[in-house]
């Protein structure tokens, strides 16, 4: 991605001569101007609000606060991770009945993933929440949220593993039915193992999709990260601080998966570009 | 049946501001997110900084904790919004991340000699990116913007954790009235269903119109594998 953009970048405009430098220099300038000047703004705004009161900033340099924030942050990874080991293959076993050639198989599955990919998981989870215990159906808070992301994430990895199957050569098929392997066999040896590794880095993205949906325990409940941050804001009244502190952790996380998954997805394409 | 036909204009208001989250913060994005691709391929190192740093923000932080920290933070340092624009706010300022990744490996998949030959007949930066290159990255990026518009109508559904009154808030205050969740869920989900496909359909129709020829079999190319299109939340 990154070489691709960089190339382009330098296309869409002439290497700048002596005018054009010093216009570009301006704007730069000025652009530094507006941004400082948006910033400063943000800070000021923190400022006659009281917000900057180093005191209301330091408690998240103490170690138990820092613990409960920790406590939230193993919550949210657990209910990730173990989402994730679930919905992944869940998600393989959907696409291959979509793609399956028995019909009922196949509208099956096609109906559940376009169905829990048309609604939002909030919906889901108000299910889990409000409608089943209305049936005597009762769930711990944990599987509450952990299952509407199964449900909802099963049927976004479907697609993608859909997505990866199909981007495989359609010579491997040839190639596999012609030394004899049945379909089956064609599918489980030759194609799903190259689909795998083609779709890695929209797995890492989807990953990161589930630790975005994870923030649902705020909704129901559960002690992740989001909610442990709700927990901490009644208790110190430090709200802006608060949240802000639990944003970052998110935004980290996440960038650095992404980083990832492009990494990946640079170094797949280089290869395959190389072959 | 009566829990639905006691509540119908409530209901429908319930869709229409979930119809007006998804409209104006799908269309705004689009505005933001343009202008943040466009810095991104600008000749002028801040704002690529800038834009870069905006979209590393917004694509990585979850929704719920944007929307939540714009409606319960912003007070805190002064700025007093409707819960409804905090709505808008936060559904503008994540799905224009989105949009502007979608733009750019647009502007990306235009053959970098349409550029060169733009620059060599005398169009500046703006100029080669208004009639030569946009025009033709929009053909390859309708599908993804199809995509975030569908991401945009379920994100809506997060600000009823903030207390806007959209479809799912309405449903569920219902919900829990009346204790018919079947019957409320449906007219949600239906609500969400029509909302997702009929923007994809019209995303279809504005794709075979923009698309020449063999445009078909190239967006179908295009989108076989596109990372950066997917994890929206």
């Amino acid at each position: 991605m990154t070489s691709t953009s960089s190339t382009a970048t330098q296309v869409l405009f002439d290497a700048p001569g002596p005018k054009g430098r010093r216009r570009i220099l301006l704007l730069s300038v000025l652009s530094v101007v507006v941004i400082l000047a948006l910033l400063a703004a943000a800070v000021w705004q923190f400022h006659i609000n009281g917000q900057l009161d180093p005191n209301k900033w330091i408690v998240y340099l103490r170690v138990d606060y820092l613990a409960f924030l920790g406590r939230g942050l193993w919550g949210t990874l657990k209910v990730t991770a173990l989402a994730a080991l679930v919905a992944f293959p869940f998600g393989l076993l959907l696409a291959l009945a979509r793609l399956s050639r028995v019909k009922l198989l196949s509208t099956i599955a096609t109906v559940w993933i376009e169905f829990y990919r048309g609604i939002p998981m909030l919906l889901v989870v108000y299910a889990f929440l409000l409608a089943l215990p209305a049936f005597g159906v009762t769930f711990p808070r944990f599987w509450m949220l952990v299952i509407p992301m199964i449900l909802v994430s099963s049927a976004s990895t479907a697609e993608v593993f859909r997505a990866g199957i199909n981007a495989v050569d359609r010579g491997q098929h040839e190639a596999a039915a012609a030394i004899g392997l049945s379909r089956r066999d064609a599918m489980l040896s030759v194609v799903l193992p190259q689909a795998v590794r083609l779709v890695l880095p929209s797995l890492i993205l989807a990953l990161v999709t589930l630790l975005k949906d994870s923030t649902l325990g705020y909704v129901v409940s559960y002690n992740e990260l989001q909610f442990q941050g709700k927990t901490l804001v009644s208790i110190t009244r430090y709200l802006v601080q608060t949240y802000l502190v639990v944003s970052l952790i998110y935004i980290v996380i996440n960038f650095l998966l992404t980083r990832v998954a492009l990494a990946l997805d640079a170094r797949m394409k280089a290869r395959a570009a190389a072959s | 049946m009566d829990a639905i036909r006691e509540n119908i204009p409530l209901l429908l208001q319930g869709i229409g501001t979930t119809v007006a989250l998804t409209v104006l913060g799908y269309v705004f994005a689009l505005v933001v997110g343009t202008a943040m691709a466009v810095a991104r391929v600008s000749p002028i190192p801040p704002l690529r900084w800038a834009a870069t740093v905006y979209v590393e923000i917004f694509r990585n932080i979850p929704l719920l904790s944007l929307l939540i920290l714009i409606a319960f933070g912003l007070p805190d340092v002064g700025l007093r919004l409707p819960y409804f624009w905090c709505g808008v706010l936060g559904l503008t300022l994540s799905s224009a991340a989105f949009v502007c990744e979608n733009v750019r490996s647009g502007i990306n998949t235009v053959p970098i000699g349409h550029a060169e030959a733009a620059r060599s007949i005398g169009l500046g930066f703006v100029g080669t990116l208004r009639y030569v290159v946009l025009p033709q990255a929009f053909r390859s990026m309708v599908q993804p913007l199809v995509n975030v518009f569908i991401g945009t109508v379920i994100g809506s559904a997060l600000c009823s954790a903030i207390a806007v009154q959209e479809v799912t808030w309405v449903t569920q205050t219902l919900n829990i009235r009346y204790a018919q969740a079947v019957l409320m869920f449906l007219v949600a989900g239906a609500a969400y269903l029509v909302l997702s496909l009929g923007g994809a359909a019209i995303g279809g129709v504005i794709e075979r119109a923009v698309s020449p020829g063999s445009g078909r079999e190239r967006s179908k190319a295009g989108a076989a594998l596109d990372v950066t299109a997917g994890a929206q939340a």
